[in-house]
């Protein structure tokens, strides 16, 4: 960050602005403590899933294809491992853009990785859920 | 103790492994071939090391993770307390991983 840029977002010490008002947009990231939160919604989410998402791979376990898709493509496992995926995803683009925020000194190939890791995300997420409604369709 | 490396490394390792994840579920939705290619990986010594070691790291990131939720609540701050999550975490999600393992090897094995 260059000096001029950190100036620009500093409030005057007269401000009337609320302290929340003043420490909005600052951090690494420039968004506040919203991916703090999200963070942690994401986290507690997945505590409370994985025991239902290791109930389903341990009935998946030694199936055929057949097998498998049957039971990833009920309507209950279906949803269970949708939410899962979906707290993963976000909970996963939150973290390694933290690393990245953390250890990539370079500006430009910061916002390049950050981006990276914006599609990488979202398409495993796509892929993933994707799949799932594929077997639910049970086509 | 340097717990807190440890929580970033299996987050980025668990990152990376969802493409395995992906890959699972693209092959159940795609047809019997292309599942029976996962299942050639994953029962290989190599998958079945990779499966183990995401075990591990999903095992401890989620105890690390809770330790990260009593520090948000505030407690645990005091040195004696921290020890005990840190080794708490490590040898839980050691435990937890072997004994994942001894079921699915005792579900598995019976199919």
């Amino acid at each position: 960050m260059s000096a001029d840029h950190t100036n620009s977002r500093t409030p005057k010490a007269n401000s009337m602005r609320t302290p929340l008002g003043k420490v909005r947009k600052f951090g690494p990231a420039g968004s506040g403590t919203s991916d703090f939160w999200r963070q942690r919604i994401t986290g507690v989410a997945m505590t409370l899933l994985i025991l239902p998402v290791v109930v389903v791979i341990m009935m998946l376990l030694g199936r055929n294809q057949a097998g498998a898709a049957q039971i990833l493509g009920s309507p209950l496992i279906a949803l269970t491992m949708i939410l899962f995926i979906i707290a993963s995803a976000l909970h996963m683009k939150i973290g390694m853009q933290v690393v990245l925020e953390d250890y990539v000194q370079n500006e430009k190939l910061k916002l390049v990785s950050i981006m990276a890791n914006n599609f990488f995300s979202l398409a495993v997420a796509l892929a993933a859920i994707f799949a799932i409604f594929k077997l639910s369709s049970g086509v | 103790m340097a717990l807190s490396i440890v929580h970033r490394a299996t987050g980025v390792a668990l990152y990376f492994g969802t493409l395995l994840l992906a890959w699972w579920l693209i092959a159940a939705a795609a047809g019997p071939a292309a599942y029976s290619n996962v299942q050639a990986f994953t029962g290989s010594w190599i998958g079945r090391l990779v499966l183990f070691g995401y075990t591990w790291a999903l095992m401890h990131h989620l105890l690390s993770g809770v330790r990260h939720f009593i520090w948000d609540l505030g407690y645990g701050f005091k040195t004696a307390d921290r020890e005990w999550l840190t080794w708490a975490a490590l040898i839980g999600g050691v435990t937890l991983t072997v004994l994942l393992w001894i079921v699915a090897y005792t579900i598995g094995g019976g199919r």
